[in-house]
C-alpha cells in the first residue's frame, strides 16, 4: 500500500519470551508477525528471534521446516536480532550445546550456552554501549550465554567489565546475550528498527 | 574496555521471575533417573523436575513423600544443560535450603509431597534460588507470589492423567483476573478482602490483567491434545509429570506434546502429532478418589 512505512518484523514463536519482544516492537510502531511457519516468513521486513531455551528452539525449527528459509533468509540480509537463545541460534558455531544441537548461523562467533553456570549465577548488571549512547544500559543475564570469540566479520559491541563480550553486531544482524526486552530500555530495539527500516527501504 | 563497574546482582526479582519467562510455551517433564532426564531433553523439554517417584507412584505406594536424594538430583543436573528443578515439601525450609545448596534452578514448593508444614509456607524471599508454586485459584496464587513465588502452575491433580481439575483451575485462575479488570477500585478493596491477598497486587493484576508471574498448568496432563488445551485456556507451558515415563512410548509421546504445545492453535497439526503415540498412561479419574487423596487440597 502506497504511503504505508510501517515495518513489518517477525518474531520467531516456537518457544520463549516472543510476546515481550513483540509488544516492545508494536511500542515503537512496527506491525509484528509471530512466525511459527516458513510461510509466515515471507513478508517480513525482519525478525526477532526471543530467549527461551535455544535447544528446544533448534529443534523446533528444523522439524518444522524453518531452519532452512531463516538461514536463506539471513544469507539474503534480513536483519536478525537475537537475545540470549536468539544469540545462540545466530551464532556460526556454539560450544557446550546439547548432543547434535545446530545453529542457523550467521554470525561470526563462537558463543557458549549457559556460560555462567546455574540459574543462581544468574544476574542483572549495567553496561555501556557506546553505539547506543552514553547511558549505560540495564541487562539481564538468565542461565546466559557470552561470546567466546568475535570472528573478523563481525564486532563487539559491549563487554561485562571482566572483558567478556555480550553483544555483537555484524551488518544487518546483531545479538546479545541478555535480555532489553525485559527491562523496559527500548534502545537495542529502536536501533534494530533502524536496519529493518534501511532494508525495506 | 570502558566499562561502567556496577555490581552485579544475583538472586533479584526480576531475575528470578525472568528464568520461568525464557519457559514459556515449553514443555516441563517430572524425571526420576538421569536416563529419563537425557530422554526428556532430547524429545525438546524446556525443563525437567527430578523427583524420586513420579505422581502416579506416590499415589499408589503411598507413605510420606519427600525431598529426592541429593545424589539423584545431582546426578541429573550432571546428565542434562536445561534447567532442572526439584520439590521441597510445602513449608520444609530446610528442604528449600538443601535443593538451593545443590544448585537446582528452581524449587517447586509442592503439594504432591507431604506437607511439612499445615500452617505456613517457605518464605521464599529468603533464597537466591527462584520458586514455583501451585494453586487451585487466584486467590491462592497471590498468596504464594506475596510469600515470595516467582512463577505459578495451576495445581490439577497430579498422578491420575485425568485432566478435569487442571482445566478447573486454570479456568478459575484465568476468569478471576478477567473479573478483577472491570472492579472499580472500591471493588478491588473488597476483592482483596476476599481473595485474603495484598490490595497492591491485586490491583496490580486488575490494571494490567495478567499475574505478574509466568503461569503454567499442571496435573493430569498426558496427551499432546491436553497440553494443546491448557495453552488455549491461557497457559504459559505446561509440566506433565506422570502422564510421559507411564505411558507406552515416553520418547515419541514427550516429542510429541512439545510439538502439541508449540502450536497449541492448529488442530492439523496435533492430530499429526497424536498419532501412533502407544499407550497412554492407564489414569485415575478424579471423581473415584477419596477427599483425604486428593492431592490439590494441599496448601492454601
Amino acid at each position: 500500500m502506497a504511503g504505508s512505512h510501517r515495518p513489518q518484523v517477525g518474531v520467531l514463536a516456537l518457544q520463549g519470551d516472543f510476546r515481550e519482544h513483540a509488544a516492545v516492537l508494536r511500542g515503537l510502531g512496527a506491525d509484528v508477525v509471530a512466525v511459527r511457519r516458513p510461510e509466515e516468513l515471507t513478508d517480513v521486513d525482519g525478525i526477532v528471534l526471543p530467549g527461551g531455551e535455544s535447544s528446544v528452539q533448534d529443534k523446533l525449527s528444523r522439524t518444522f521446516g524453518m531452519a532452512e528459509p531463516l538461514k536463506q533468509a539471513i544469507a539474503g540480509g534480513l536483519p536478525v536480532y537475537g537475545t540470549c537463545a536468539g544469540l545462540i541460534l545466530l551464532a556460526d558455531s556454539i560450544l557446550d550445546g546439547i548432543a547434535g544441537q545446530q545453529t542457523l548461523g550467521g554470525l561470526d562467533v563462537v558463543v557458549r550456552r549457559n556460560a555462567f553456570g546455574s540459574q543462581l549465577d544468574s544476574f542483572e548488571t549495567d553496561i555501556d554501549i557506546p553505539e547506543l549512547g552514553e547511558e549505560p544500559m540495564h541487562a539481564v543475564f538468565i542461565r546466559a550465554p557470552i561470546v567466546e570469540s568475535v570472528g573478523t566479520k563481525a564486532t563487539a559491541i559491549a563487554s561485562l567489565s571482566d572483558g567478556r563480550v555480550v553483544a555483537v553486531e555484524q551488518g544487518n544482524l546483531l545479538g546479545t546475550s541478555f535480555h532489553p526486552e525485559m527491562t523496559g530500555d527500548i534502545r537495542f530495539h529502536a536501533y534494530f528498527l533502524e536496519k529493518v527500516r534501511a532494508h525495506a527501504g | 574496555m570502558t566499562n561502567s563497574t556496577s555490581t552485579a546482582e544475583q538472586g533479584s526479582n526480576r531475575v528470578k521471575r525472568g528464568l520461568a519467562e525464557m519457559l514459556k510455551g515449553g514443555v516441563i517433564m517430572d524425571v526420576v533417573t538421569a536416563e529419563q532426564a537425557r530422554i526428556a531433553e532430547d524429545a525438546g523439554a524446556v525443563a525437567v523436575m527430578a523427583l524420586e517417584r513420579v505422581p502416579a507412584d506416590i499415589r499408589s505406594q503411598g507413605g510420606v513423600a519427600r525431598m529426592s536424594d541429593p545424589d539423584l538430583i545431582e546426578s541429573i543436573i550432571a546428565e542434562v544443560s536445561i534447567p532442572v528443578m526439584a520439590k521441597a515439601r510445602i513449608g520444609h525450609f530446610v528442604e528449600a535450603q538443601v535443593l538451593q545448596a545443590l544448585k537446582v534452578d528452581y524449587i517447586d514448593e509442592s503439594e504432591v509431597l507431604s506437607p511439612a508444614d499445615y500452617v505456613n509456607h517457605i518464605d521464599k524471599w529468603n533464597y537466591d534460588v527462584p520458586f514455583v508454586c501451585g494453586a487451585t485459584n487466584l486467590g491462592e496464587a497471590l498468596r504464594r507470589i506475596t510469600e515470595g513465588a516467582a512463577m505459578i502452575r495451576s495445581k490439577g491433580e497430579a498422578g491420575t492423567g485425568d485432566v478435569s481439575e487442571a482445566t478447573k483451575h486454570i479456568r478459575k485462575i484465568k476468569s478471576e483476573i478477567a473479573s478483577l479488570s472491570s472492579m472499580s477500585r472500591d471493588e478491588l478493596y473488597v476483592a482483596a478482602k476476599e481473595l485474603q491477598a495484598p490490595y497492591e497486587l491485586v490491583a496490580e493484576i486488575a490494571e494490567t490483567g495478567k499475574l505478574p508471574v509466568v503461569l503454567f498448568t499442571a496435573g493430569g496432563v498426558a496427551t499432546p491434545a491436553d497440553a494443546a488445551m491448557m495453552m488455549q485456556l491461557g497457559a504459559d507451558g505446561v509440566f506433565v509429570g506422570s502422564g510421559i515415563f507411564k505411558s507406552g512410548n515416553p520418547e515419541k509421546r514427550a516429542a510429541a506434546v512439545v510439538k502439541a504445545t508449540t502450536f497449541f492453535d492448529d488442530p492439523k497439526v496435533i492430530a499429526e502429532v497424536s498419532r501412533g503415540l502407544g499407550e497412554a498412561m492407564v489414569g485415575i479419574n478424579v471423581s473415584d478418589l477419596a477427599a483425604p487423596h486428593r492431592l490439590a487440597e494441599r496448601g492454601w
